[in-house]
Order: structure tokens, then sequence, then C-alpha cells
């Protein structure tokens, strides 16, 4: 990973006390703005690199374990440090703090408490209560509250404590957060982040086990992206908060703990942009969030079986990487879709229909999609298993695509 | 003997008539307070209300009556293009609400924010919108404010500190609350006026964001512009409490007569000092709307064209400055006739010119859905490559 990144120097922060201090008040200068450190996407490239440390047996991280056993393999001699995934959260929005005093951030208990998932510990006795806003329980009106700040120039985190929770505001964020930008012509641009842990937990219920992506895709103006590791954690968040478009930031509930060995440079992360996770040459994997470890755990069974899958974090749920995407059909003619959101209407359902229309004629089988099933996620441990997918059913899914035309055509 | 006095003080007075009018042109400039009472005094909650006594100039009326007949004309012309199909969808007009306009504008900056639901079209001219823009905007044109694309409720001037112009009824107040907040952040000792109806004024949002404007003492400041319909439920039929001014409960209030526009400029004023010190009050406009809920209402089905008639005849805001001007001596008959033929000069040929205007091109329909990122852009699949340009 470290030998992707151009160096980057570190933007110098803007100084910053609680309350924005008076002599600057109109004054939002940052200058380090423009030399913000992007990373260039070097996916071609660094293929076959990346190929050689998969082949080594080097994966990243594992399901919701809390301790990442590859971490002691990866040595203490590489640079950078070790974190879990919502320290890395913490990191990037403290980073982007100090950079451009506009960004605050707005919700539940993410001030005095730190954060219901400790994304913003330690955050308000850094910047002060103004900065990092404790709010009553009214999403609607707080997350409005957040839009509105947005009209005048700030860049507000607001933080949705469930995703679930967020559906209070539907009218804020669909209305106001994506269209205002449209109906004032071009006036008014929101550039919020919106946050918050979503995705079916351990055994919390129906109404906190929400998967809000598929109810927002539909907006027009604002940006989906769901990370799933905490590098892409890091880099989606300073990327979301140096957007100039609404973005939703989808987090998993169960992944908090991930831990990975992150760069100390700064890095950005590009929004749209999917991840290569494992290259490979007989089938095409798409996943996000957590659903991406289940395919992991299912891909190292395909290995044994001989099978080769490309596995695709595509992170950008709203728009999707097509380019990636469609290179990466092109090279495999098979396409599977492992997804957390329901079938109905989920975001595999339109990743379907524009791989559908994009790439016809580069597909040898029909899709698979995997979803999860069309009820309430039930509190019943055995039951809440089966409402997701589970990998068993990716590696059936597997053999079933490659076995296709009748004939094992994936070797 | 009489006789021929009276007519050597004819001729005298023939002589001074030029003169008396330079008089009277010094005194339509001239800055020098007038003091006038407000037809009804002020009701406060929680709060000691201001006096009645508002101190205005000569200048200042006149430029309300010119403002609010611009204002008047722009509306029913806007009825006249709706009927000729000009104008679409929904279009809500605020004629008989004229003064809340003109009056909170008489006492605020450009710097201080407005933000209101989608009876917006006088209040984005008060904020320094032209006509043009105006009528471009309501006829779906390329030089309308929005460009076009957002309509009758949808206007916003951003260097006039206008934030919209929006459909959904409420949705604006925690906008505003937010507004405020962000003048907060930054110190800069200004405030938001956040207008909303009677009909919104029985939305929890409201209160969601009162209580965090006061949890937080933001300089915000909540504007109920009563007036007494909520499309075509009578506030007495929607509200348990129709003294809106009182619903804010640990919030002072005040209510203030809106076909006033003095009362309303020293209610404004008021409420900016007291924001500015002590955090969020709440202000109730009586006023009144001479059309329906929108074009689509004919407005008489649950009101009578009696009380219509009798508050034009009683309470018109712009007949009360015209009184005052008269009374005063700072304008004649005449003059204030032809200011409102210049109104309806000015209306015309902005009615005309928006008409030129051409409809927005096709390529409108996908830009400003997204800023242009953050120097990377995607476009779908044949995209050639990923490039992040730095800006």
């Amino acid at each position: 990973m470290a030998a992707m990144l151009h160096t980057i120097g570190v933007a110098s922060p803007v100084a910053s006390g609680g309350v924005f201090p008076d002599h600057q008040s109109n004054k939002f200068a940052v200058s380090s703005l423009h030399s913000l450190p992007m990373i260039r996407s070097e996916a071609r490239s660094n293929l076959s690199s990346l190929h050689e440390s998969y082949r080594a047996g080097k994966l990243i991280a594992k399901a919701v374990a809390t301790k990442g056993e590859n971490a002691a393999a990866s040595g203490a001699s590489k640079p950078g440090h070790e974190l879990l995934l919502f320290e890395a959260l913490r990191e990037g929005l403290e980073e982007e703090m100090e950079r451009d005093p506009r960004v605050c951030v707005i919700g539940e208990d993410v001030g005095h408490y730190g954060g219901s998932y400790k994304v913003t510990k330690g955050l308000a006795p850094k910047f002060g209560d103004l900065r990092v806003l404790d709010t009553p329980i009214a999403e609607n009106s707080f997350t409005g509250m957040g839009i509105g700040a947005a009209m005048t120039g700030l860049r507000p985190v607001i933080e949705g404590m469930n995703m679930g929770f967020l559906l209070l505001a539907f009218n804020q964020i669909s209305d106001n957060c994506g269209m205002l930008h449209y109906t004032s012509g071009g006036q008014f641009t929101i550039p919020a982040v919106i946050r918050g842990p979503g995705g079916v937990g351990r055994q919390l219920g129906a109404e906190h086990s929400q998967r809000l992506e598929s109810y927002f895709q539909s907006i027009p103006g604002i940006q989906l992206v769901a990370c799933s590791t905490p590098y892409n954690a890091k880099g989606l968040m300073k990327a979301a908060i140096r957007s100039e478009n609404p973005v939703v930031l989808f987090e998993h509930v169960l992944l908090y703990n991930l831990k990975e060995r992150i760069p100390d440079e700064e890095y950005v992360l590009n929004l749209e942009e999917a991840e290569m996770v494992r290259p490979g040459e007989h089938v095409t994997i798409l996943t996000y969030s957590r659903m991406r470890y289940h395919v992991m755990q299912a891909v190292k069974t395909l290995v044994n079986k001989g099978y080769d899958p490309e596995v695709i974090d595509i992170r950008s749920l709203k728009p999707f990487d097509l380019y990636t995407i469609g290179n990466s059909v092109k090279k495999t003619h098979r396409v599977l879709i492992v997804e957390e959101c329901m079938r109905t209407g989920g975001i595999g359902a339109s990743l379907t229909a524009a791989i559908n229309e994009n790439f016809h004629d580069y597909l040898d089988a029909q899709i698979i999609c995997l979803s999860s099933q069309d009820v309430p996620t039930p509190y019943a441990g055995t039951l809440e298993e089966w409402t997701v997918v589970q990998p068993p059913q990716i590696v059936a899914a597997v053999e079933q695509l490659c076995h296709s035309n009748g004939r094992i055509s994936c070797n | 003997m009489a006789l021929s006095t009276h007519r050597t003080t004819t001729a005298l007075l023939r002589h001074l008539t030029p003169a008396i009018s330079y008089l009277r042109h010094i005194s339509t400039d001239s800055t020098s307070t007038i003091t006038v009472e407000t037809s009804v005094p002020f009701t406060g909650h929680k709060i000691e209300p201001p006096s009645r006594s508002v101190d205005t100039t000569a200048q200042e009326l006149m430029s309300f009556f010119r403002d609010m007949a611009l204002m008047r004309r722009m509306e029913i012309a806007a009825d006249s293009l709706y009927k000729a199909k000009l104008i679409r969808g929904f279009c809500h007009l605020y004629d008989g609400q004229e003064a809340v306009a003109v009056g909170m504008e008489a006492a605020i900056t450009r710097k201080d924010c407005i933000i209101t639901a989608y009876r917006d079209h006088c209040i984005f001219l008060g904020r320094g919108g032209t006509l043009l823009e105006s009528f471009s905007e309501l006829m779906g044109r390329k030089d309308g404010c929005s460009k076009g694309k957002g309509g009758s409720m949808h206007f916003y001037k951003k260097e006039g500190g206008f934030y919209g112009g929006h459909g959904i009824v409420g949705a604006q107040i925690p906008l505003g609350c937010g507004l405020a907040f962000a003048q907060k952040y930054k110190n800069d000792e200004n405030v938001t006026f956040t207008l909303y109806g009677d009909g919104a004024a029985n939305q929890g949002q409201l209160f969601e964001a009162l209580n965090m404007a006061a949890l937080w003492d933001l300089p915000a400041i909540l504007v109920c512009e009563n007036n007494h319909y909520g499309m075509g439920t009578a506030e007495w039929r929607a509200a348990k409490s129709p003294a809106y001014y009182k619903r804010g409960d640990y919030v002072p209030g005040l209510k203030v007569d809106g076909m006033d526009a003095l009362a309303v400029k020293q209610a404004c004023r008021f409420a900016k000092e007291h924001a500015l010190k002590n955090g969020p009050i709440i202000l109730e406009m009586d006023t009144y709307r001479y059309h329906g809920h929108s074009m689509s209402d004919p407005g008489s089905t649950y009101r009578t064209r009696d009380e219509i008639s009798g508050v034009r005849q009683e309470r018109d805001p712009i007949e009360r400055v015209r009184k005052l001007l008269l009374a005063y001596d700072i304008a004649n008959e005449k003059e204030l006739k032809d200011i409102e033929k210049e109104a309806r000069k000015q209306v015309d040929e902005a009615i005309a010119k928006a008409k030129e205007s051409p409809l927005p091109e096709p390529s409108e329909l996908f830009t400003n859905v997204y800023v242009k990122g953050y120097g990377v852009e995607s476009f779908g699949a044949d995209r050639k490559e990923i490039r992040a340009a730095l800006p």
C-alpha cells in the first residue's frame, strides 16, 4: 500500500480555538485547500504488484474480528501506524477540523460523550462545544440546521447515531441537501457530510439494522460512499469533507473495531472510485461494506477449490465506478453482486441494471445478485444470520456462475 | 375690500406655488424624523414590548410606498400571467402582506439573512432581486434568478442574503436556525429572520429548531406571517392555541400588526437587538392575503368576499402609507398616482423583457446537480482514466 502513495507534505493546520476567533471572522482562509494531496489512482499499473502481494496471502483484514491477525504478520518494519476503523475515522475528521476551521460536527452525543461509537472522542475538549455540537434528539431539525449552515459556507459533518434515525430527516436530506444546488441555479453549495453506522449488527432488532443506502440512492445531487477498512474510512472521510457536494458516508456497526496499518502521510481517496481488493480471472464479485469480509472468507474456500475470483469493493454507491467495474466485466464475463441491502430496490438491483445496460455484450451468464432477504431484521440470532448473505451462499453462487453453461468454463 | 385682498393673495400665491413645491421636494427628500404611532400596540409574551412610537423619515415613507406599489403590481401581473398560462405549476401571491417585506428590510442590512417558504416573490424583491429575474424565473426562462430551474417556490439571492424559497411547509425553519448557527459560529453580529406561516406553526420541526436555537442562544428570529388561513383551513380549525407568538413558551414573543409597515419595522429592529443579546424571539405578524393560497385556489370558498374587501378597505398596507404621506404633506395625490403608474410601467417592461428571455438550453438539465468536484471527475463506463487534477 505504502508504495503506491506519493509522498505528500502535510498541509499546515489552521489555528483554531473553541469558537471561531473574531479576527478571522470573515476570512475562512484555507490556503492548503489547493495543495490537496490526492492519490492518483494507479490501479492499473500496480495491478501486478497487488496481485503478487495477494498471491503471497497477505489479506488486509478479516470479517468482524476485533484482532487483526495479519497486523503482526505485516512486521514492525512497515511504515505507518496501526489503528482501529473508528480511530481512523476520527483521525480523518480531526485532521480536517484542524485544517479548516469551517468544519464542524453536529450530532447526538458527539461532544461530551465522545460519540456512541467513539468516532468523535476527544474532539469536543480540543475544538470546543460549538464545533462539536451536542444536539437534542431532533434529527429532522439538526440535519436541517447543518444544511442551513452549509448554505452559508460552513462544512458540517452531521452524524446520525444510527443511519436508521436519519429517516426522520429524509425531507431535509432529499429536498434541501440534494436539490438546493440545482433549484437555486447553482447559487448555493451544500458541502455537508452525513455519516453514521448502519447495517445489520448483532441482534440489534429491526429498526436499528436498516440499510439506508437503498432509500437514498435515488436522491439527485448527493453522493453515497461506503467505507470498509480503516484505510479507506480515513481517506473517504477526508474526501467527503473536502468535497463541495453533499456526501453520505455509510459506516457499518460491526466494522468499527477492524484493525489495519495505515500510512502516516496525509492521503485522500477518490470518492467515485472502486477498490480492487483481489484481482482475478474467473468471476467478478462486486461488494461493499461488511459483505466484503464475507466475500473474502468465501474466496478462501473458492481458491482452495481452484477458482480465481476478482473482488471489487465498489465503495462509491452513487455514482457507480462503472469504469473499474466495466474493465473487470470485460475480463471475467461473469458478475456476482454481494450486498447487504434488501433484494427489492437495493444497491445491487441498481448495479445489476447498470451493468446489464452498459456491458451486456461482455456477459457470459446472467448476473447473480445476493442480497439480504426482504424482511425486517429479526432479533433471534439464527434468524438474523439467515437474513444476510453468508459465505457458503457466496461459494455456491460462484460455482453456479462458473458452471452455468453446462460445463466448467472457468478454467 | 376682502375680494381684492383675496385676488392679491391668490396672485401672490401663484408666484409662490413653485416655491412651495420646491419646498415640498425638500421635505420629501428630507431625513428629518417624523414620529408616527402604530395603529395597534404591540403585545408581548415574556418580554416588554417596544414603544408604539416609531421614528421614520419622509424618505423612508416614500420608499415604503414605492416598494410596496411595485410589489403589489408584480403580484397582480403574475396573476394575469398565470391565467395566460405563461406561469405554470404553483404560484403563491403575496399581495396584502407587502408591509412585512418592506418593514423588515427597513430594519436590517443585507448581511442579515432572510429565509422563507414559498410565498417569496416580494421578499426576493426586497432583498435586491430584480423584476426581470423574478418574472423570468416564474416563466421558466434562462434569466431567472435560479436559471429557470427553480420556479416560483425557489427564488434565491445569495448576495442579498436571501436563502429562499422552499416548497415543503416548515422545512425552512431548521435551515433558518442553521443560518443563525453559522452566524454565531462566525461571530459576525448578524441575525437570521426565519419566516413561516400559521399553517407551518403546527410543524414539529419548528419546536425542535426553537429548542435548539434557545438552547444555544442563536441569533434567530422566527417570524410567523399569520394570514389566518393555512390554505383552506382557518387558524382556529388548525391550532388549539392560535396565539402563535406565545407558543414558544420559554422563548419571548411579540405580536405585531403586520399590515403596518412601521410597526413591522419597529418590531424587527427590536427583535434584532434582542436576538443578538439574548437569543431567539418569535414575532407574529398579523397580516392578510387577498389572493387565495395559490393560483389554484379561488380563496373564497373558506372566507367571505366581504371579509376580503373589508380588510382591503380598512387595513391595506399601501393605503395606510398613502394616508401618512398625504397627512404629513410629503406628497400629493398626483405624485403618488405617478409612482403607481411608474411601478406599472416598470413591471410591464420587465415582463416584456422576460418574455423575450430564452428557455434554458437542454444541457442545463444536467448542470448544477453536482458541483464540479474536487478536480476528480467520473464520466461513467467510457471514462478513459481516473484523473486527479489538482485545482
